[in-house]
């Protein structure tokens, strides 16, 4: 990729802004405007960013193809994980409130959408990030 | 044949059009819509789940297996552009 110091510099100073912006989204569902699914795609744009920017390898430096599997199966693992808790604390699939009433512990449930919704978003991330991948690799270009 | 799916078409946007008159007017609260389910998540969601926001408690603890449906979903497609796309190594 041709050099360009305008667009390496601006995307260096703007991602991490973009990942700090994405984790507020997600954490801010309960609360306001966001979510998991909004803010996985954020945190993927910044990536998306960083390939645009600086090239496929980079990104795969940091986040390789195995990890970006892992990542993908840990979002649905915590989602799921979450149901299955509440399945043996004595409730049906993902009915939180059983796990307030047994530990006792205010404001659990809304703690719990925050842990779903966080697995959502690694979820999101990680497969936007892969589709993108995919599609910008050339074909053994990269591992 | 043209002129039957013509007359088709015309008949049905006749009707269609004859019973939007009948449909509830845009934002109108007496609509059956806005009436029993959507006041009973206002009013019930802030005790039953604790958080502010009704549209959060909806979907991840109302309807919450089906947001676990959903993120399956984005997670097949991702695995099948990977299986379709990745050539050569391993997942």
């Amino acid at each position: 990729m041709r050099e360009n110091v305008v667009i390496r510099t601006v995307s260096r100073l703007a991602v991490p802004f973009i990942q700090v912006f994405a984790l507020y989204v997600i954490v801010h569902g309960a609360l306001g405007a966001g979510g998991g699914f909004q803010g996985g795609v954020v945190f993927a744009s910044s990536f998306i960013l960083m390939i645009v920017a600086f090239g496929l390898n980079s990104v795969r430096k940091r986040l390789s193809n195995k990890w970006i599997v892992v990542y993908s199966v840990l979002g649905i693992t915590i989602y799921a994980g979450i149901g299955l808790l509440c399945l043996f604390m004595g409730g049906n699939y993902l009915e939180y409130g059983v796990i307030e009433a047994i530990l006792g512990i205010p404001h659990l449930h809304g703690y719990l959408l925050d842990a779903v919704e966080i697995g959502i978003g690694i979820t999101v991330m990680a497969v936007m990030t892969s589709i993108l991948c995919d599609m910008a690799d050339k074909g053994g270009e990269s591992s | 044949m043209k002129v039957k799916a013509l007359l088709a078409v015309l008949f049905i946007g006749i009707i269609l059009f004859w019973t939007v008159e009948d449909m509830p007017a845009f934002g109108d609260p007496e609509a059956p819509a806005t009436q029993y389910l959507g006041i009973l998540y206002i009013e019930s969601a802030l005790p039953d789940i604790g958080i502010e926001n009704i549209v959060t408690a909806i979907l991840a603890s109302y309807r919450g297996f089906d947001t676990l449906g959903e993120v399956v979903v984005i997670f097949t497609a991702g695995i099948s552009v990977t299986l379709l796309l990745r050539r050569g190594g391993r997942l």
